[in-house]
């Protein structure tokens, strides 16, 4: 078996950039190993995602959703796909790395007695027996080789790291599968989620950040600044923990080794120091910029453009600068 | 009730790991280790519920040589009540395995919630607990940041940052809760703290006791280093930076 199958969870109305990154990896684990890969949505936009889905290059892309998949939980979804896997066969079994498949993936290769690499950055060679794979360890100061010696595997993905598929010549078979029932587990129950709205761009689809750090002093400060400058660039706003654990910001805008990990274009680190903590998030973005009034910050060794200078003037000229430019 | 408490030595959360000269291995001789951060979070938690007034054992367990026992002893300081250590003799286990161990140390122990940490700083696999609960087949809450117990104690309301925002659940227990960074503030060891812990039971376990499967189909075969980044270049002011990132075509 050389074939890797792609679990994207189907929940929003479009596919994500992440979820084009799974395909990719699919696409190159597939080449990897001299086999094809094919495409499972689980969730309630199953059917309604099938036919973008059907354009990255799968043999087929499976639908699979009922009610108990409706708001994800762990037990369900790790079930959903043992039972998808019932009676056929991957080499591999794939999502982009999530707060979601960090939870329920371990379960799933727990429930097939099949062991997994977590948030790989790189394949390194697949076959049927063996499959290596580069992921980052130590606060991601050190990349480790990873060698799974099995006829399958799961593995989850950093999609910061693998380029969505080139366009397919031919659209995918898509195929309903019929969801099993009892696939929710009596112990767990979903209350709800509280998000905090936004209107600025999501993270992990951002080509430019602003990350503010405990140096803008919170939202009566410097934070406002900051949140200036991110609009005149229509960049996403990013936050170290120092800024969430002050209430200053909602956790889902933590970067870093307990947050999200995110390689845009353009990192603006302004008023953070670069703790390794920190750098684990986000290190691997394309032009890291920092703003410190602090010339030995540990962001400037990581930094390719480096501005010694007090946030609270070098902000507002910047944002005075982009706005003279652009209007 | 009976709380048991995964826990994992780990390098010193700021520690600079070296690899070996030879590249295929770690250079630990100077390296501090401790408790893994997010595991002290899974401590302190199963401290606050005793103390919360309910009747609690805290165990603590760990899957991992002799010199473990330094770590099982903090947590005994902290104030767990005893100590579990599953001794692998020298086998190299992967994730599996050591979830294997601790389940066949939980249906032992029969606890009704196991807190775990939601990573562990050195391999960041993040799999054991989730691969626990799958064992078990108990529900599981991961990247906890609150946990009340029910007044009659059956069941938890966990807060859960997920990449959305603040998800909230309910776990009838038994259940597997991973601990996150906002969760708690470890205390620290008292010294009369210190001197109890001394005195309280670490039992030890061999891993072929457990009924271990015995095959590790995941291990680490090297080490490299980052690839070195170019230095960076300073500039001076805001003008000059958007001149650099326009010629860049970045913004
Ligand atoms: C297990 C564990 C996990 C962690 N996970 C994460 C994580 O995921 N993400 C994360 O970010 N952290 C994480 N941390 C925390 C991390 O170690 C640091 O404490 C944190 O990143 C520091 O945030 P900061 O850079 O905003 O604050 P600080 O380190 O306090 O830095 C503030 C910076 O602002 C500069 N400054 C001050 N005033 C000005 C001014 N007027 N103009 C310009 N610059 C100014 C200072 O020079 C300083 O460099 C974790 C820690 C642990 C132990
Ligand atoms: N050897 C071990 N002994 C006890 N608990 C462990 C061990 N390895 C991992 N864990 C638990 O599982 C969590 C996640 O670890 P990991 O899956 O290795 O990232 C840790 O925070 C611990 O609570």
């Amino acid at each position: 078996m050389t074939d890797t199958l792609v679990v994207i969870q189907a929940a929003a109305a479009e596919l994500s950039k992440s979820d084009l990154s799974a395909a990719g990896f699919g696409s190159q684990a597939a080449s990897a190993a001299g086999g094809v890969f094919d495409i499972l949505l689980l969730g309630p936009m199953a059917s309604s995602l099938s036919s973008t889905a059907a354009g990255l290059g799968a043999r087929t892309v499976f639908t699979m959703s009922s009610g108990e998949l409706e708001a994800y939980t762990a037990e369900a979804y790790a079930s959903a796909v043992e039972a998808f896997l019932e009676g056929r066969s991957w080499r591999l079994v794939a999502a982009a790395t999530s707060s979601s498949t960090k939870e329920y993936f371990p379960r799933l290769a727990a429930l097939l007695d099949v062991p997994m690499a977590s948030d790989v950055l790189k394949i390194e060679s697949s076959d049927s027996q063996r499959v290596v794979f580069t992921r980052a360890v130590f606060v991601g100061n050190l990349l480790a080789t990873v060698e799974l010696e099995a006829p399958r595997a799961l593995v989850t993905c950093r999609a910061s790291e693998f380029e969505p598929p080139a366009a397919a010549a031919e659209p995918s078979t898509i195929q309903e599968v019929e969801a099993p029932s009892g696939l929710a587990h009596p112990g767990k129950s979903f209350v709800g989620i509280e998000a905090a709205s936004s209107d600025r761009p999501d993270l992990k689809e951002a080509d430019i950040i602003v990350s503010v750090g405990r140096g803008t002093r919170g939202p009566g400060e410097g934070i406002p600044l900051c949140e200036k400058l991110a609009d005149t660039l229509g960049a996403a706003l990013g936050a170290t923990r120092a800024v969430v654990d002050a209430g200053w910001m909602a956790n889902e805008f933590q970067i870093g080794q307990t947050g999200k990990i995110v390689a845009p274009e353009v990192y603006i680190a302004i008023g953070l120091s670069g703790s390794i903590q920190h750098l684990a998030g986000m290190r691997n973005s394309k032009t890291i910029v920092a703003i410190n009034t602090d010339p030995e910050a540990p962001i400037f060794d990581v930094a390719d453009f480096g501005l010694v200078a007090d946030l609270f003037d070098a902000v507002p000229e910047l944002t005075a600068v982009l706005e003279k430019r652009g209007g | 009730m009976k709380l048991l408490v995964t826990l994992k030595r780990t390098p010193q959360r700021d520690a600079r790991i070296r690899i070996s000269e030879a590249g295929d291995s770690l250079d630990l001789d100077n390296v501090q280790f401790e408790v893994n951060p997010f595991d002290e979070l899974a401590v302190e938690e199963a401290l606050r519920i005793r103390e919360a007034g309910a009747e609690v054992e805290v165990v603590v367990v760990t899957v991992g040589g002799e010199e473990c026992q330094q770590q099982l002893i903090s947590a005994l300081a902290m104030g767990a009540d005893r100590a579990v250590r599953v001794e692998p003799s020298g086998q190299s286990l992967d994730s599996l395995r050591v979830a294997g161990a601790l389940v066949a140390v939980a249906r032992r122990e029969e606890p009704d919630l196991v807190l775990a940490g939601k990573l562990a700083v050195d391999d960041e696999c993040g799999q054991v607990p989730a691969m626990m609960a799958g064992l078990l087949g108990w529900p599981q809450a991961n990247q906890a940041s609150s946990v009340e117990l029910s007044e009659d104690a059956s069941s938890l309301r966990v807060v859960c940052e997920v990449d959305a925002g603040l998800e909230t659940v309910t776990l009838a227990l038994p259940a597997v809760v991973m601990a996150d960074l906002r969760l708690n503030e470890p205390r620290y060891a008292s010294l009369p703290g210190i001197m109890k812990a001394k005195k309280k039971p670490v039992e030890v376990l061999a891993l072929d006791e457990l009924g271990d499967a015995g095959s590790t189909r995941s291990r680490v075969t090297g080490f490299r280093a980052l690839e070195e980044k170019s230095p960076g270049v300073r500039i001076d002011t805001a003008e000059e930076l958007v001149r650099a990132l326009e010629e860049r075509k970045l913004v």
